[in-house]
């Protein structure tokens, strides 16, 4: 497992009431990625594709049913299912 | 060069021409991340000079063409897979390591290499020149969508951004042409042998690193001033309709649904129209040539069984200029999306959705569509599953057992009768056991749960004719050689079989022939199934394409062999069970008699093992489902 964590320390405390991951977060709104909670090769490929830790991150448009979802980030458009989108840890909000 | 200041390595190719005839040639790679233009690009250097192959043994696809020079020998361009870096983690960046450090068999070490990247989105792309400027070959930086940066307020300074690099930089459109000048100078310049390295300035990061990577690229991108185009207006207001949760759907199913109308309806005057071409053409040979053996094997065999194959083309063609603009304009990756979740259920992706529609018309283009899925093992999968989909080959079949053996009753008034809902049936029965199959991949040999499903949503762009129709050219030519050489080798020996051995100097009756011989060896085997020996022969002429059973039949029978021959009804009615003729229509939903569908998946799949795997699996189910039907029928379930 790479646990790819830029700021380790800031990014502890997990906050109920925002989106701890990418598919916790509503369309239109954005986060920071924090880390990839994945295994190597597929973080990589994911970081790759501009998934990368400190990267804002916005979820766009999503196909009928709610996925798999658009998010925009590093100036391109990915589309995720939910079950990877999950696995995207993002950074608190207040910090 | 004063158009060309970028191009601060790329000297005046003024040198005389150093390559003399029989020298080694002048290899340029062309590489670039995914969606970058690098086809388009690969398309306006080569035009028609190109052919498509398989890397030796991966089912990487290998494109390679000529460019031509005005000053030297023409130049060999190698169209890499298109990959974000040299990581090797898949086949593609394997091949494409390979091919750049001269380790692939039968590809020279390139002599330079063309890098092309989407300046509309430059951060990102910037990542991969690390590697490759580390590999210390000429290098001309190809910044592509150049009308698009400028469209929507974007800049770079594309000298500064050269001597950081220490490669010549040009900014290009490959769709409009714009710009494609700088990139023939470069290779004017390289195979001139004029080109000299030049270190870059920025210090390469460490290329493990890929955050390191990315701020790399962006600390580049910032001292050539770049400045990031704003976001695609048309592209956000386009798909706030086609992914609308009411209106994308529709559209989705309209556009397949269109898709159907046009590959059915559409092309079938077209396929009549080659139809009467190649059945006159034949009469007048017949009538020109004097009667022998070699005019029956000209028209009965060569002429009749090529023009079987080649009556699809017309269909084909449609399909690959529907699925080229679907794919050019960026729709297909809404399509993709849009089917995903239906997709998920059976084990596979949003991707496959689109070749195993087009296996409606024909499983051989639709194994060419799975190229656009790059997981692997989804590609396996769906090129494994595709023709257990109703192809157009069945349709004559079914067509000519359903009305032999079935009363056409209405059931839901004039529209859909009992020859309808069985005909409906054997569609579905294809789906399932298409279904059925790829869950069984999927958990079993093809289980793939590790690699998730990532799609990049290109923005979306006019299709442009020349890319349409270099395309068509592509495909039809893929085509035209299956029919053209396994086909006809089938077509010569299946003739060979039913003409031998003479007797009297005169051609044997079918049953005394080397297939009416295979028709009773088989026999015993196909008893069970409720076929007789005539039956056989018609099997065996069937894997040549399935509906060359319907002439066989005819000429077995002495009757007109086509789906619409009354007296081949009524001879097939008399000689064949109710029970051997439900088996029959099973048989051919499943069995994979298609020597066309064969050779595709060997070359797409790159070797025998997955077309031998698949032909004997759906061989198997096809033998047993059909004796399953045959024993039901014949035991009076239904009577």
């Amino acid at each position: 497992m790479l646990q790819m964590n830029v700021n380790s320390g800031l990014g502890a405390a997990p906050n109920g009431a925002f989106a701890r991951t990418l598919a916790q977060l509503p369309e239109g709104e954005s986060g920071v990625l924090d880390r990839l909670d994945l295994p190597d090769d597929i973080a990589r490929r994911l970081m790759e594709l501009g998934f990368l830790p400190g990267h804002i991150i916005v979820p766009a448009r999503s196909a009928p049913g709610g996925e798999p979802r658009v998010y925009r980030v590093d100036g391109s458009e990915v589309a995720l299912r939910r079950e990877t989108a999950s696995h995207l840890i993002l950074r608190p909000k207040n910090l | 060069m004063s158009d060309c200041h970028s191009c601060a390595g790329c000297a005046v190719a003024e040198a005389p021409p150093s390559l003399q005839k029989g020298a080694r040639p002048h290899v340029v790679a062309i590489i670039g991340p995914p969606n970058s233009g690098k086809s388009t690009l690969f398309n306006r250097l080569t035009g028609l000079r190109q052919k498509v192959a398989n890397f030796p043994g991966v089912t990487v696809e290998q494109r390679v063409g000529k460019a031509r020079m005005q000053q030297h020998h023409d130049v060999v361009l190698v169209d890499l897979p298109g990959v974000y870096s040299l990581n090797p983690r898949s086949e593609d960046e394997q091949v494409t390591r390979d091919v750049l450090a001269g380790a692939m068999p039968g590809i020279p070490k390139p002599d330079a290499v063309l890098l092309i990247l989407d300046c509309t989105n430059l951060g990102r792309h910037l990542v991969l020149a690390a590697p490759i400027l580390s590999l210390k070959l000429p290098t001309l930086v190809i910044l592509n969508m150049a009308d698009d940066l400028k469209s929507r307020g974007g800049h770079v300074d594309t000298a500064e951004l050269a001597s950081e690099l220490g490669s010549p930089v040009a900014l290009i459109s490959a769709s409009k042409g714009q710009g494609v000048e700088k990139v023939f100078q470069f290779m004017e310049g390289t195979s001139g042998g004029t080109t000299s390295l030049t270190p870059p300035r920025v210090e390469l990061p460490i290329l493990q690193d890929i955050p390191r990577c990315r701020q790399w690229a962006h600390d580049v991108g910032t001292g050539a001033a770049y400045r990031a185009p704003a976001p695609p207006i048309w592209t956000r207001r386009l798909d706030s309709v086609f992914l609308h949760p009411i209106a994308g759907p529709l559209i989705f199913l309209l556009v397949v649904a269109g898709v159907f109308q046009t590959i059915f309806k559409g092309a079938k005057p077209m396929m009549d129209g080659l139809q009467d071409l190649i059945q006159t053409s034949g009469q007048w040979i017949e009538h020109v040539l004097p009667a022998s053996i070699f005019r029956s094997l000209l028209v009965d065999g060569i002429w009749s069984g090529v023009g079987a194959v080649i009556v699809f083309l017309p269909q084909i063609l449609l399909l690959f200029l529907f699925i080229g603009i679907l794919e050019d304009s960026g729709y297909l990756a809404r399509a993709a999306l849009i089917a995903d979740r239906t997709m998920a259920k059976f084990g596979l992706q949003g991707k496959s959705f689109i070749p195993l529609i087009s296996a409606y018309a024909c499983a051989v283009p639709a194994i060419m569509a799975t190229r656009t899925i790059e997981n692997k093992r989804d590609r396996l999968a769906t090129i494994l599953i595709a023709p257990f989909m109703t192809c157009s080959a069945r349709l004559p079949v079914y067509t000519l057992i359903i009305a032999a053996f079935l009363a056409d009753r209405p059931i839901l008034g004039h529209f859909f009768g009992a020859q309808a809902a069985a005909l409906l049936g054997l569609y579905v029965l294809g789906f399932v056991a298409a279904v059925m199959t790829a869950k069984l991949l999927k958990s079993s040999i093809l289980k793939s749960e590790r690699v998730p499903f990532v799609l990049e949503m290109p923005p979306y762009r006019w299709p442009t004719l020349r890319s349409l129709s270099l395309r068509l050219i592509d495909r039809s030519k893929v085509f035209l050689h299956r029919a053209g050489t396994v086909i006809l080798l089938v077509i010569v020996v299946l003739w060979v079989l039913e003409n031998l051995p003479v007797k009297n100097g005169q051609p044997p009756e079918i049953a005394d022939s080397f297939a009416g011989m295979i028709g009773h060896a088989v026999e015993p085997v196909i008893k069970p199934l409720g076929f007789n020996w005539k039956i056989g022969i018609g099997l065996v002429s069937s894997i040549a394409a399935r509906e060359v059973i319907v002439g066989t039949l005819g000429t077995i029978y002495g009757k007109e062999g086509t789906s619409e021959s009354m007296g081949l009804r009524q001879a097939l009615r008399s000689d064949l069970s109710p029970g051997g003729a439900i088996a029959l229509l099973v048989f051919f939903a499943f069995a994979m008699q298609c020597m066309s569908t064969m050779a595709v998946v060997r070359r797409e799949t790159g070797g025998w093992k997955w077309p031998v795997l698949q032909f004997s699996y759906m061989t198997f189910l096809a033998y047993l489902c059909a004796l399953i039907a045959n024993e039901v029928v014949r035991s009076g379930v239904f009577s």
